[in-house]
């Protein structure tokens, strides 16, 4: 099923539903995800996958499905079970508090705390310099509330706060949709070097551009289901179109059960 | 921060301070919060018209000390209201639940304890108040879970709770008032009594401005621990030398408010004294609400921004999703901000029971909507996610200057209710647009 058998799979999600009020969002979805790795989850708006990385990261309960976190049976009833795992999520909405500033955001859930008990506001501004100067160099507005910042700079805080805390299991849902070229060329870096420390990314997208050439492998989605999933190297961008916009599955992928009957 | 130039400011990372105005220098370098400076302005400009139209009856020491004193109870409530608006939730009992953990109180006092322990025991009042907290606390934590945990809107909930702890003091004594309070308890009002007097009140003037010097200093240290960019060492003094003459005027303020003659006559008697009252200045100083009404305002000033369950309050407000999602317990901290708010019912109905030495049932009764004003008015966003507890004292002062200058000029009820409901809707009106113009 993958290249790496011979290690224990980061995540594995097994036969994963959640339906709200009938309608079935996520239907027996199956995929996982190996240390190192970037698994591309691509389908049309609605298809499904926003949904269920959320069930992932805590923010959904799944209705039925196993999740394994190192082939073993994980608990992730909410966001902190999840972040207790190693499972880092940068949200289509970035979900940042926009009342607050940056380092308030960054350790939102998490803050640093003097030896008084009380909130360490000095640590915590640095050690946000320091990972945003890595992110966006000349980010500079740290007093501000995020609100006041420009589209990409709150995506780069969002993605800040993913990589803050060491994560194993990076999920990025549509991460770069409010980047310009130069930026998304940065988180595209970024995701290279996060590979090579050995942290598996879940990289969600409608856009087949933005994930084909960042991901080992992709998994698509229709309806709620997988249609199929495949190595890069096995299949074209053409026939991974296929897949998202037809359900049509090619000889080099693996099919799933949305996969159209051939 | 600086809003001078709001065009600058939201164009590029803040304008550098050589492409400013000296005013706007000048703000910038303070960093002094400018929605707070009008305010204070307002406030100034309300005094002194009010002192003009009185024929110079409201900027008198007399008439501060009282203005204090009465503005302590709603103060306490507002620094609670506060952390309820900011997260968009809103209280609509606290008058009700004043009243009614007022009636706890003094039927405790008055009726229970005598039987057990006797009249003018000095742990009374300890265990008068400590039943009030307790059962404000309860009361809040009732409302708080069943606003957090069965998802009843707070609107709904504490409409109910108006209704139901009117009703509930009430029914603790069928309606009888309950007088007179423990001695020791009604020091907690103020009077010539309650006050701190004229050398106590010196003391606690300078430790104020001893603590304001040492918190900017050491907020100073701390910036330069990480080599953050620093407030310009004349901008630090000029907070610090500002701050210090409002805390000495202030006390300077009160301690000429002296004893009326008839009370100096019968503290001469009681202390078989040989001199002649009309010679004898006592300074009343410091009322000891005021002094609880501070505390409290420094405590919950400290939880909101210093305590990670403060910041969990204002994530909240700001976007409720992002703080579930960051992995905060949001249920639960909002249950403990409706715990918090009934606790700080259960002072302000300490303040005004012992005030009025004694438990009536018409207690608190509008106090609600007061409360909600001085927050509003101080800067608190319906919307969720701002507001300062400062701000909300202050605006309780705002609240309680329009009332007590509006009752020397000798206005009708009806006609003050007219104004400060007018006045309610002007501040949050320019407060809207003043938020505009910054964004």
């Amino acid at each position: 099923m993958n290249t790496q058998t011979s290690t224990t799979a980061l995540v594995e999600m097994n036969n994963v539903s959640i339906s709200f009020g009938g309608i079935h969002a996520v239907d027996d979805a199956t995929v996982d995800l190996f240390p190192g790795e970037v698994v591309g989850l691509l389908g049309h708006n609605g298809a499904g996958k926003s949904t269920l990385i959320k069930i992932l990261s805590g923010a959904y309960q799944r209705d039925s499905g196993t999740i394994s976190i190192d082939g073993k049976p994980a608990t992730i009833n909410n966001p902190r079970d999840a972040k207790a795992y190693g499972i880092e999520t940068i949200y289509q909405t970035l979900a940042l508090a926009d009342n607050v500033d940056t380092a308030a955001n960054l350790y939102l859930g998490r803050e640093l705390k003097t030896a008084w008990g009380t909130l360490d506001d000095v640590a915590m501004e640095a050690k946000a310099r320091e990972v945003m100067g890595r992110l966006n160099p000349r980010f500079q507005r740290f007093k501000e509330p995020v609100k006041a910042l420009s589209g990409g700079q709150r995506q780069s805080v969002a993605i800040a706060r993913a990589i803050l805390f060491n994560a194993r299991i990076l999920i990025m849902d549509e991460p770069t949709a409010a980047l310009g070229p130069e930026e998304t060329a940065q988180v595209a870096d970024l995701i290279l070097q996060l590979k090579a420390e050995g942290i598996g990314i879940f990289l969600i997208s409608h856009d087949i551009h933005d994930v084909f050439d960042l991901a080992d492998r992709v998994g698509v989605m229709k309806n709620g289901q997988f249609v199929g999933y495949a190595k890069t190297t096995d299949v074209t961008k053409d026939e991974v179109l296929g897949m998202i916009i037809a359900g049509k599955c090619p000889p080099g992928a693996q099919p799933g059960p949305g996969a159209l009957a051939a | 921060m600086s809003n001078s130039t709001p065009k600058r400011a939201s164009a590029g990372d803040g304008p550098r301070a050589a492409d400013l105005s000296p005013i706007g220098r000048f703000f910038k370098a303070t960093e002094l919060d400018t929605r707070m400076l009008g305010m204070i302005g307002a406030l100034l400009l309300i005094w002194i018209l009010f002192d003009i139209f009185s024929g110079g009856l409201f900027l008198t020491p007399r008439n501060l000390w009282n203005l204090s004193v009465q503005t302590a109870s709603v103060a306490v409530m507002a620094t609670g209201m506060v952390l309820v608006i900011v997260t968009r939730n809103i209280d609509l009992s606290v008058g009700s639940v004043l009243g009614f953990v007022g009636m706890i109180m003094a039927v405790t006092q008055a009726e229970i304890l005598p039987q057990y322990i006797g009249f003018d025991n000095p742990f009374t009042w300890v265990i008068a108040v400590l039943v009030g907290v307790v059962v404000g606390g309860l009361i809040g934590a009732l409302h708080g879970y069943v606003i957090a945990y069965l998802g009843v809107p707070s609107f709904i909930v504490t409409l109910g709770g108006l209704l139901v702890w009117r009703g509930a003091a009430w029914w603790v004594t069928s309606g009888r008032t309950v007088a007179p309070m423990d001695s020791i308890f009604r020091l907690i009002g103020g009077g010539p009594a309650g006050s701190i007097g004229a050398m106590a009140s010196w003391i606690v003037g300078l430790v104020a401005c001893a603590a304001m010097i040492a918190l900017i200093a050491n907020a100073r240290r701390q910036r330069q621990r990480f080599q953050f960019p620093l407030r310009p060492l004349w901008a630090e003094g000029f907070l610090a030398g500002v701050g210090c003459l409002i805390v000495l005027g202030a006390v300077w303020v009160v301690n000429s408010y002296y004893w009326p003659v008839g009370i100096v006559r019968r503290y001469i008697r009681d202390n078989n004294l040989d001199i002649e009252a009309s010679e004898v200045f006592i300074a009343h100083g410091l009322a000891i609400p005021v002094l609880i009404a501070i505390a409290v305002g420094i405590v919950m000033t400290f939880i909101a921004t210093r305590t990670r369950f403060g910041r969990y309050v204002f994530a909240l407000g700001g976007n409720p999703e992002a703080a579930d999602l960051a992995g905060i317990n949001t249920r639960w901290v909002t249950m403990k901000i409706f715990i918090i708010m009934g606790v700080l019912c259960a002072i302000a109905a300490a303040i005004s029971t012992a005030r009025l030495n004694a438990a009536t049932n018409a207690q608190g009764t509008l106090d609600e909507l007061l409360t909600i004003a001085a927050a509003v008015i101080g800067g608190t966003s319906l919307a969720g996610g701002v507001g300062t507890i400062a701000g909300a004292m202050i605006g309780a002062v705002v609240m309680q200057s329009l009332q007590s200058g509006m009752v020397l000029m000798g206005l009708d009820t009806p006609l003050q209710n007219i104004v400060v409901g007018v006045v309610l809707v002007i501040a949050v009106w320019l407060d809207s647009l003043y938020r505009k113009t910054r964004h």
